[in-house]
């Protein structure tokens, strides 16, 4: 058990270094000398300049010993400068990570919440109205473009009922103190949370709902009815452990999508996370702050992969991470 | 194994794909097409899901020379409502443009880019997916550690980085998309090729001394196509939505009318003028639902057993 959380956690490990040789890789197969583009700026081409410059930044020395120092360099949390701000991209990053946690641990507990409840109501009647509404739902849900389904919530609550901010998340309008600060954020998050929770609130719900169907007709659970148990006992506390399992593979496996929905809905709402960084990023071609993103991003899901799979041994203590690492 | 083979990937998860029990194992019986096709028709959802596709390749292959406007022409004032002008029956954008124009020429780049985008997917997804699944052992380990790679990557985000970095043409975008969205086509077909390869047909075709090359395509291959098919149909859904995105964020190719492009121009003026992001917004939906559509009823065919699951 616990060699197999190490070997998880290793696997982790390694995942994360290539993602930085990665990176590495981006920036080297990026048209353009670093060099030039540094002397090019105080306007001279001048060779020796040139040299100057590139023995300064290490660009001289050979390919190996450039990504071994890179590596070195992020793993001690230096993600180089932005040339833009003239400040470092970890902290620029950091200054921006919370807005997108909070953003996207909100939609995702919206999401498995709703999604898993809707799921077992309608397994439970498959055949109601209720079930044929989620069913069809979920097909819009996921047809849908997320960037334009914040747009046309932003129409219909900010603009025509004027129930909610249209962006940002904060106004001067609430004064200070800690509680208005809160009241503040959270009006804010309402609509971009909905926007991004919506999309996977679909896709959850007919993913719990096809698992608990199969869950209902199991022998342990015509066994709990047998021997007497409350309907609400059997699909609650015997029915709905096994039935969130797929819904928890998912979210590990679609950590990636979801983050790439944060980053359209960001752009939508002006929400000050990283998908706004990394946008604005492109716009001012400060291609340093773009790749940290990508890299604090792809940590992000890694670590959240980690976490779902950790997660797998105390919903069911039966599945052992050794096996799962083969599938 | 089944529920890793069916969760692999992102889309098909969702649309609850998973691998056939008995699709196709074995030797073909009595034209199984045929029943196949005959599920597919009676599935009311799926035959609107291929009408909605007839229409909009209809409107993007003939709708340019039926309605002659240029979607760049400057036609009326900006922002005018629909039905206000003949000239622009759903209204102007925020340069005064004609926004019917643009939904018409709109669906050329992302049908385009999007069929690029899954037949990479396919290439990919199925090559690598094949060979680990076949041969199995490091060469399954390997390829899967690189597909786990791929995974871990924020699809949209390393999409932008690409085309970022290289130029945006309907090229690098149909690439970028291709590279990010392959690991759920190798994962599927990774776990129909390790289903399939000791079946008794494999096992003859290897005993009369077929190469592995052959059995790969000429006999395992077309019995692993079923949940493919499927995966290919929603591929297509999941790479329209790339492009619109990519677009909508200005990293389209800057060259073309695209529906998320048109979204992302008049992104600052849609509390005005909601008819310049909701049109091209119902263009983007309705073709995604018509994948999806048809992606489900697919799925419903050839697994008459799973409806409703």
């Amino acid at each position: 058990m616990l060699r197999s959380i190490a070997a998880r956690i290793a696997q982790a490990l390694g995942l994360i270094l290539a993602v930085m040789c990665l990176n590495f890789l981006l920036i080297h197969l990026t048209p353009g000398d670093p060099a030039t583009v540094i002397v090019g700026e105080s306007g001279a081409g001048d060779p020796e300049l040139l040299a100057e410059i590139r023995a300064q930044y290490g660009l001289d020395r050979p390919f190996v010993v450039q990504l071994v120092t890179y590596i070195g360099r992020v793993a001690t949390g230096d993600l180089g400068e932005s040339y833009f701000f003239n400040q470092s991209v970890t902290s620029l990053i950091s200054a921006r990570l919370w807005p997108t946690v909070l953003l996207v641990g909100t939609a995702l507990s919206f999401a498995v919440a709703a999604g898993t409840m809707v799921g077992v109501a309608t397994a439970r009647r498959p055949e109601s109205p209720l079930s044929h509404g989620a069913t069809v739902l979920a097909l819009v849900g996921f047809s849908m473009p997320v960037f334009w389904t914040g747009i046309m919530l932003v129409i219909l609550f900010a603009s025509t009922w004027k129930l909610l901010p249209v962006q940002g998340w904060h106004d001067v309008s609430y004064g200070e103190g800690m509680l208005a600060n809160v009241l503040d954020v959270g009006e804010h998050l309402v609509l971009p949370a909905l926007t991004l929770g919506l999309i996977y609130l679909a896709q959850y719900s007919r993913l719990s709902r096809a698992s608990m169907l199969e869950v209902l007709e199991s022998d342990y659970v015509r066994t709990a009815r047998a021997k007497g148990l409350g309907e609400r006992r059997v699909v609650y506390k015997h029915a709905l452990r096994n039935a969130v399992i797929p819904v928890v593979t998912v979210i590990g496996l679609q950590f990636g999508a979801l983050l790439s929905g944060a980053l359209l809905v960001e752009t939508v709402f002006n929400w000050p996370g990283l998908g706004r960084l990394a946008f604005d990023s492109i716009l001012r071609r400060d291609t340093s702050v773009l790749l940290g993103v990508l890299m604090v991003s792809s940590v992000m899901v890694i670590v959240a992969n980690l976490l779902t799979d950790l997660l797998y041994t105390i919903i069911d203590p039966r599945i052992r991470l050794r096996e799962r690492s083969n599938v | 194994m089944s529920d890793a083979a069916g969760l692999g990937d992102v889309a098909a998860a969702d649309m609850g794909v998973t691998p056939s029990p008995g699709a196709g194992g074995g030797v073909a019986t009595a034209r199984p097409g045929r029943e196949t096709f005959r599920l597919f028709v009676r599935n009311k959802a799926a035959v609107v899901g291929v009408l909605m596709l007839a229409g909009v390749v209809f409107m993007t292959v003939a709708g340019p020379r039926l309605y002659d406007q240029d979607p760049k022409d400057i036609v009326a004032r900006p922002l005018i409502g629909p039905g206000e002008l003949t000239e622009a029956r759903l209204g102007t954008d925020y340069l005064g443009r004609d926004v019917l124009a643009g939904v018409i020429n709109g669906g050329g780049t992302s049908l385009t880019v999007a069929a690029m985008a899954a037949a990479m997917v396919l290439v990919i997804g199925i090559g690598i997916g094949a060979v680990a699944g076949y041969y199995g052992g490091w060469a399954d380990s390997a390829l899967m550690r690189f597909t786990e790679f791929f995974q871990v990557l924020p699809a949209l985000l390393f999409a932008m980085v690409v085309v970022a970095l290289f130029e945006p043409s309907m090229w690098t975008i149909a690439f970028a998309i291709g590279v990010v969205a392959w690991p759920g086509i190798a994962r599927i077909t990774r776990a129909e090729f390790l289903r399939l390869k000791n079946l008794e047909f494999v096992r003859a075709a290897r005993a009369v001394g077929a190469t592995d090359w052959r059995i790969i395509r000429k006999v395992v291959f077309p019995n692993a196509l079923p949940p493919l098919i499927v995966s290919a149909t929603l591929i297509m859904g999941t790479a329209i939505l790339f492009e619109a995105g990519l677009a909508f964020l200005g990293l389209g190719d800057p060259n073309t009318t695209s529906w998320g492009l048109m979204i992302g121009l008049n992104r600052g003026n849609f509390l005005t003028a909601w008819w310049s992001v909701t049109f091209p917004g119902l263009a983007i939906f309705f073709t995604v639902l018509s994948f999806s559509l048809i992606g489900d009823g697919l799925q419903d065919a050839y697994n008459p057993k799973l409806r409703g699951h």
